[in-house]
């Protein structure tokens, strides 16, 4: 917050490097959310291209109650939003699909709920946090592949690290649904990625 | 104890229940009692551990995601739009 202070007031102050500071910071989170957003990665340009031209005209208003980088990524969802009434073809926000299928197949498990059979395990990191490297490859994919609500809560809270509540605002959905949208992407990005582990073996 | 034995043997958690309660456990969302079964459920469950563990992975995986910088010509072309903003 102290860093985008001091970014808030050389922008104001006409400091082209600090806005180009910032762009360098958040184009790429802001790209990868605009493509939840609407269908084209012409038209995800043209919103982050937008988005910017906002955070230019609208620096004077920015009050610092909440992180510089909520209050660019509520611009963005907000051109989105004005994109979508347009466009026919964009992710509709309201209409976000909250879907009740559990996480998993029935058939992983036996009659009394336990596991049918073990669960596959992903290959880990040697370090042990993180998965290996092959399927890290391969998880933005998984991610791409998602139904769009889902792709967008979990780019959201997952790659870009923007807290839950900031994601319910942003998507205009309900704290329960933001949560099973989270869990449903989860759920099968690791489903996608079983998949890739069971294919080698 | 006794107590705690016989709720847990009257209405065990099973593996279907855990991995959807995976989400509400990680996101800190669980009332206490249902934490309490959800973690118990690990002691004796191997697949689930090993399922919360994958889990965890994956997450902190996409966060270590590493977007690329925008290209050069869409930094300056800003940073011109930026400087004729301004003098506006």
């Amino acid at each position: 917050m102290e860093d985008d202070r001091v970014l808030i007031d050389r922008m104001r102050a006409g400091d082209g490097r600090a806005f180009e500071a910032l762009v360098t910071a958040h184009d790429g989170s802001l790209r990868r959310v605009a493509r939840t957003f609407v269908h084209t990665p012409g038209a995800a340009d043209e919103v982050v291209q937008e988005t910017w031209l906002g955070v230019v005209r609208g620096l004077g208003g920015f009050e610092g109650r909440s992180s510089l980088r909520t209050w660019i990524f509520r611009i963005l969802a907000n051109v989105a939003r004005t994109r979508a009434a347009q466009d026919a073809r964009s992710v509709p926000f309201s209409s976000l699909e909250v879907d009740d299928e559990p996480a998993l197949e029935p058939s992983a498990f036996a009659a009394d709920g336990s596991w049918a059979s073990a669960p596959v395990r992903l290959d880990a990191d040697p370090e042990g946090a993180l998965l290996g490297s092959e399927l890290r490859e391969r998880l933005l994919e998984a991610v791409d592949e998602l139904p769009p609500a889902q792709r967008a809560v979990i780019t959201l809270r997952d790659i870009v690290g923007v807290p839950a509540e900031e994601v319910c605002e942003l998507l205009d959905v309900s704290d329960g649904n933001q949560r099973v949208l989270l869990h449903r992407a989860r759920a099968r990005v690791r489903i996608a990625l079983t998949s890739l582990v069971e294919g080698q073996a | 104890m006794s107590r705690l034995r016989f709720w847990r043997r009257r209405d065990p958690l099973m593996c279907r229940e855990f991995v959807e309660l995976v989400t509400d456990y990680l996101e800190g969302r669980l009332p206490e009692q249902e934490r309490l079964r959800f973690e118990a459920h690990m002691d004796g469950c191997d697949g689930c551990t090993g399922y919360l563990e994958d889990m965890r992975r994956l997450v902190t995986s996409l966060g270590e995601v590493s977007e690329p910088p925008p290209d050069p010509a869409t930094r300056k072309a800003l940073g011109r739009a930026f400087r004729e903003l301004r003098m506006e």
